[in-house]
């Protein structure tokens, strides 16, 4: 048991930190430092534009990307070389925002069912940055049953017509492309009448409006589609196949959203260390330090639990299923922890501008932004369900819509 | 990175795994529980001919010599059969109180005989209410001899030495506390087994009247040492809880499987699955919390204190977590004599409270953390 690199792992190690160091854009160090509950905040520039300037950068030093093969623009790295990348990469790595669900999840999609001229054509150009994919799956009536989605795909000659909406469409506004899902045939079972297509997220009839969100953020969109022509050629996998295409997509999702998670725990430590309380400091008083201790091995435990992964991955393992609990752990001490936060705030802890009294209001920002953590790439019962069938072997739900037509099963619940 | 164990180490667990199920049944576990015998004898004795009563303790006193490691994959499947023996009072407590602070005639006389499990070994620290502080010890020591009383003292009843927390000077600082070594089988030592949570693990009231000791480790150390002592072993009994857990997440998963009520499986009802995915969770943050915690006990590394108080926290709160769900999967069979749930709640509670409270390793863990982030 140890945490040494292999030789090879600290050469590489050595080679991406050299070149990081000549290149990254030091100027944003700080602001992205600071950027640590998942919101990026960076004063003069554009997340979008910095990001392509980053990004493009890496593709040149062939750094993007880099798990993929050289010829979709990859650096035909293995696992454990893009998490020692990641790890060096550090900060910086935020600026990877925007391409994260090309790179993680639309990527390989295409990767894997596309044909030869497509992925020759599109992969190098999402890995440089130059072109940005966003994911079109869920729908205001299939969330966590994705399956039920409701968009029409009906084909005309060599085309595909599509009509219907997306929701919760994360860079859908400055996306080129869009990984889309859609129905083909509603008269067999919901999960048979499935097919996946990408399209030019400049075509005639597709509409992106930004939703505001409870947290008051505009970070995702609704996109309609009216009599949308998609090309045949655009078509990933076979007529009716798209679910499972899209399991390829959703679990490269999970994997990728859990990879860097926030927790708050060294928000918080920090933010008890230095608030004085009426009896003396947070951080002495005995609740306090029991919450906190509770919240710091839960956080560590977390840690722990990837490095468990990447020893997996560095023996070229598999790794195994302790991975899927990083989302559904974090994402609820988050929301814990900056209700407690504002709780030991007091009256003051109501405020939610740059005020002294509430640490510039960051706990305000994460108590109202982690509801979104508990949802977004599978809700928290989801998770629990993935965890009790796929790790502990417990019996899948009964579905009752299982095998009927998809156009006989009720819409309405009362 | 290779955050995992050898596969040597893993071949290791794998016998541990077979002895133990082989020797160490649920029934056999209930022999103890019912009052039967004070603990099981013939599994202490094949304990030691397997060699891993002195896995940690080195060839030449008589151990195996192989390290903490393997000790941790041991105490992990000892939790896992809920072993009714002194493992944890002899192995955890008294041999590395001895190896970190014995003398070589001190080694010599008493490491042999644990690994061979001839010498039963225990830690007399707590006096009644409260947790491990230097305040807490008011058994005094002078002239050689210990005068006070020690309760709960585990596994007291059945062992033959004891390391003893003593006051040996009265400056009112932790310097006043000193350890010493007592044979328990010698004059002026009386000992009362108390009724406890855990029956397949005593605990003991040890008056000790004159009581000969001599010291352990140098005068007013006492303190330090002990401190050394509880964080080894609170990551051997975090392995030994996260046995237990794991243990009764599958018990529970298992009933879950094979129960049937309003015509399915009761494995199919999310009530049940989630509840059975939270044991999951909290018995992977744990693991890996242990995993920590072995790879600072087994290298001696500055992050020991630390990484001990997390995965003590870490593997109580799972242990307790799955103890308690896996009887609410249950049912009201759960709660009967005859299913072997409550013998994991009733040792993972019993655990929670050993080495101090759960409030009392947080508190650790806080002060840790601190220190780590002012140096």
């Amino acid at each position: 048991m140890n945490f040494d690199d292999t030789p090879q792992e600290a050469a590489f190690r050595e080679t991406a930190r050299k070149w990081i160091e000549a290149n990254a854009p030091k100027e944003l160090h700080g602001e992205l430092s600071k950027s640590s509950l998942g919101r990026i905040r960076l004063a003069n520039h554009d997340i979008v534009d910095v990001g392509k300037a980053w990004q493009k950068k890496k593709f040149e030093g062939n750094w993007a990307c880099l798990h993929w093969p050289k010829e979709y623009g990859g650096r035909g790295a293995t696992p454990i070389e893009k998490v020692i990348w990641q790890q060096e990469e550090g900060v910086y790595g935020k600026l990877t925002q925007p391409f994260q669900i090309g790179e993680g999840m639309c990527g390989p999609t295409v990767m894997a069912f596309g044909s030869e001229e497509a992925k020759r054509r599109y992969l190098p150009k999402l890995a440089s940055g130059e072109e940005i994919w966003c994911q079109l799956f869920s729908e205001p009536s299939a969330g966590s049953d994705v399956a039920g989605l409701r968009t029409r795909a009906e084909k005309k000659g060599d085309n595909w017509v599509v009509n219907g909406q997306k929701i919760w469409t994360s860079g859908a506004h400055y996306s080129d492309y869009g990984l889309l899902i859609a129905r083909t045939d509603p008269n067999v079972p919901k999960h048979k009448g499935l097919t996946m297509f990408f399209l030019d997220m400049k075509s005639p009839g597709v509409e992106v409006r930004p939703i505001k969100q409870a947290n008051g953020m505009q970070e995702f969109n609704e996109v309609y589609f009216t009599d949308v022509v998609i090309p045949d050629s655009q078509r990933l996998g076979t007529v009716g196949d798209g679910w499972n295409v899209s399991l390829t997509t959703l679990m490269n999702e999970r994997m990728s959203i859990g990879a860097r998670l926030a927790t708050g725990v060294p928000e918080m430590f920090e933010f008890c260390s230095d608030l004085m309380l009426e009896d003396g400091l947070a951080i002495d008083d005995p609740a306090v330090r029991s919450k906190l201790a509770s919240w710091a091995a839960k956080s560590n435990g977390l840690k722990y639990t990837s490095y468990r992964t990447i020893s997996a991955l560095s023996k070229g393992e598999r790794p195994g299923p302790e991975n899927s609990i990083g989302k559904l752990v974090s994402g609820m001490m988050l929301q814990d922890i900056a209700t407690y936060a504002m709780d030991l705030q007091g009256a003051a802890g109501v405020l939610t501008g740059n005020d002294e009294e509430t640490a510039q209001g960051q706990f305000q920002q994460m108590l109202l932004s982690s509801p979104s953590m508990r949802i977004a790439g599978g809700t928290d019962e989801i998770l629990r369900n993935i965890i009790a069938e796929r790790v502990l072997g417990l019996p899948g739900d009964i579905r009752v819509d299982k095998d009927v037509p998809f156009n006989k099963i009720p819409t309405k619940g009362r | 990175m290779n955050f995992d164990f050898s596969d040597d180490q893993k071949q290791l667990r794998d016998q541990a795994r077979k002895f133990l199920t082989e020797k160490c049944s649920p029934k056999a576990v209930r022999v103890v529980l019912d009052g039967k015998a004070p603990y099981d004898k013939e599994l202490w004795k094949g304990l030691a001919e397997m060699g891993f009563l002195g896995v940690a303790i080195p060839e030449e006193f008589g151990g195996a010599g192989a390290g903490h490691l393997e000790l941790c994959v041991i105490a992990e499947e000892m939790g896992r059969a809920n072993a009714p023996v002194p493992f944890s009072s002899t192995v955890y407590l008294a041999a590395e109180a001895l190896l970190i602070a014995g003398s070589d005639a001190q080694k010599k006389k008493w490491l042999p005989a644990i690994a061979s499990g001839e010498a039963i070994g225990t830690l007399a620290l707590f006096e009644g209410k409260g947790n491990p502080a230097p305040k807490n010890v008011k058994l005094t020591a002078a002239n050689g001899v210990l005068n006070g009383v020690k309760k709960p003292v585990a596994d007291g009843a059945i062992a033959d030495f004891a390391v003893v927390a003593a006051r040996a000077g009265s400056s009112g600082r932790e310097a006043d506390i000193s350890l010493f070594l007592v044979d328990l089988k010698a004059g002026g030592v009386e000992v009362k087994n108390l009724t406890n949570l855990d029956p397949t693990r005593g605990q003991a009231e040890i008056t000790f009247k004159d009581a000969k000791a001599e010291p352990l480790g140098a005068a007013g150390e006492g303190w330090s040492i002990l401190t050394q002592v509880l964080d080894r072993a609170a990551v051997l009994c975090a392995f030994e809880q996260v046995g237990g857990a794991d243990r009764a997440l599958e018990m529970g998963r298992d009933y879950a499987l094979d129960r049937i009520a309003f015509g399915r499986q009761i494995g199919s009802f999310q009530a049940v699955k989630h509840m059975l995915a939270d044991m999951y969770v909290s018995a992977t943050l744990a693991r890996s919390n242990s995993y920590y915690g072995a790879w600072a006990l087994s290298t001696n590394a500055a992050e020991l204190p630390e990484a001990a108080a997390a995965a003590r926290i870490s593997a109580t709160q799972a242990f307790q977590h799955c103890a308690k769900n896996n009887i609410q999967v249950h049912g009201g069979m759960g709660f009967t004599w005859e299913f072997d749930c409550h013998m994991y709640y009733r040792r993972a509670n019993a655990m929670a409270l050993g080495l101090g409270s759960l409030t009392y390793w947080e508190d650790q863990l806080i002060d840790r953390m601190r220190k780590k982030n002012a140096a």
